[in-house]
């Protein structure tokens, strides 16, 4: 069992780290808001970090469950299918897409 | 091009503080009327990312319990990072007693992304600098996530700060319920987790949507391909510094071939002349 003193220091360390990680690009940006480059990446990143997002957390699912992969592979089918067809209901999508994954893992 | 640069600048210059306080509210008709009704469209925000959020918050309340840990352990975690997965790495790693040094390497590593999210996140609806250093703080990949899929127009600071804390209350009340789960029962039903794929998946389809930009999630897929094959372990860090560094190339290219084109420019009217 750690001790006390070692888990409010892993505590003071996630918190530093990762605030300072969100805050200083900010500070860091606010000088650079004119420059042509930070424009273009502003509106070119979003779409791109988003499908990196997607890809990793399925693969995330995939390396956790690896005879899931069908499943996981189905039910992403499941969610761009729902979200297509009931145009951008994105609660609706993620409920669809997750119960389908759900009932495939836990049914076979 | 030009006309994205016409926007930019037309969005700034009505976000410009001074702009902002004069003019009247009626005349921003595309947002929601009020406070209230902004409050209320962010808690709906949340929603979605709930789904995601609240069964990775259980997750961690159990692995607490489980590991022996001192059930405070789970929303003190919670609330000093505020970052999902990594925490869940950090639970194990507490629980072994991992030298501090390699638990803040680990920090660095995994959060290290967020660097690349203040490109595009909205703070700039945020005035108050309290609110500011919490959407900061509270800026996690779901509430970047779910405003790079919000026109410019829907957002404001009440929504995104309403998002925000109903995030953290679902994060925070996913880990307690958790803890109170921990000996009780067997587990939480399994696939749950899948919620943040299907997340990530429909706002990626989103943003794209609204912003054709075919060529970014080209590179994209390619940044993240090569990444789960040289490095699955920290597959989003890798891919995410490729992806900026493929940006930042196609960011020089299409300089250079501008420069190219206005000299061809000039050098086919000097010969008409």
């Amino acid at each position: 069992m750690p001790s006390t003193p070692y888990l409010l220091a892993v505590l003071g360390i996630v918190f530093g780290i990762t605030f300072a990680l969100r805050a200083v690009p900010f500070a860091a940006l606010r000088t650079l808001r004119t420059s042509a480059t930070v424009r273009r990446l502003s509106t070119w990143m979003p779409v791109g970090i988003l499908a990196i997002l997607a890809v990793t957390t399925l693969h995330g699912t995939i390396a956790a469950e690896p005879r899931a992969t069908l499943h996981a592979l189905l039910a992403v089918a499941a969610t761009v299918g729902a979200h297509l067809a009931f145009s951008r209901r994105t609660i609706l999508s993620v409920s669809i897409g997750t119960t389908v994954y759900v009932v495939l893992v836990n049914a076979f | 091009m030009a006309g994205n640069v016409r926007n930019h600048m037309a969005r700034d210059l009505r976000d410009h503080e001074e702009v902002r306080h004069h003019v009247p509210p009626q005349v921003t008709t595309s947002l929601p009327a009020t406070r209230r009704q902004q409050t209320a469209a962010g808690v709906r925000d949340s929603f979605s990312a709930g789904l995601g959020i609240l069964p990775l918050g259980i997750a961690l309340g159990l692995l607490v319990v489980q590991a022996g840990l001192p059930w405070w352990l789970a929303p003190a975690l919670s609330l000093s990072a505020f970052a999902g997965s990594v925490e869940l790495l950090v639970v194990g790693m507490a629980a072994t007693v991992t030298p501090l040094g390699a638990i803040a390497l680990t920090v660095l590593v995994v959060n290290f992304r967020h660097v690349f999210y203040a490109f595009s996140f909205p703070l700039h609806v945020v005035r108050h600098p309290l609110a500011k250093a919490y959407a900061v703080y509270a800026m996690i990949d779901e509430a970047y996530a779910v405003n790079a899929a919000l026109p410019e127009a829907e957002r404001s600071a009440p929504r995104l700060l309403a998002m925000q804390i109903a995030c953290e209350v679902y994060w925070v009340g996913g880990g307690l319920a958790g803890v109170a789960l921990g000996t009780a029962l067997p587990g939480p039903l399994e696939g749950l987790e899948f919620a943040l794929c299907a997340l990530f998946t429909v706002l990626a389809l989103d943003a794209f949507r609204s912003r054709r930009e075919l060529s970014s999630v080209l590179l994209a897929g390619a940044s993240v391909a090569a990444a789960l094959v040289l490095t699955p372990e920290i597959a989003l860090f890798t891919a995410l510094l490729v992806f900026v560094a493929l940006l930042l190339a196609r960011h020089l290219l299409a300089t250079r071939r501008a420069a190219g084109d206005a000299a061809g420019e000039t050098a086919g009217e000097a010969a008409g002349a």
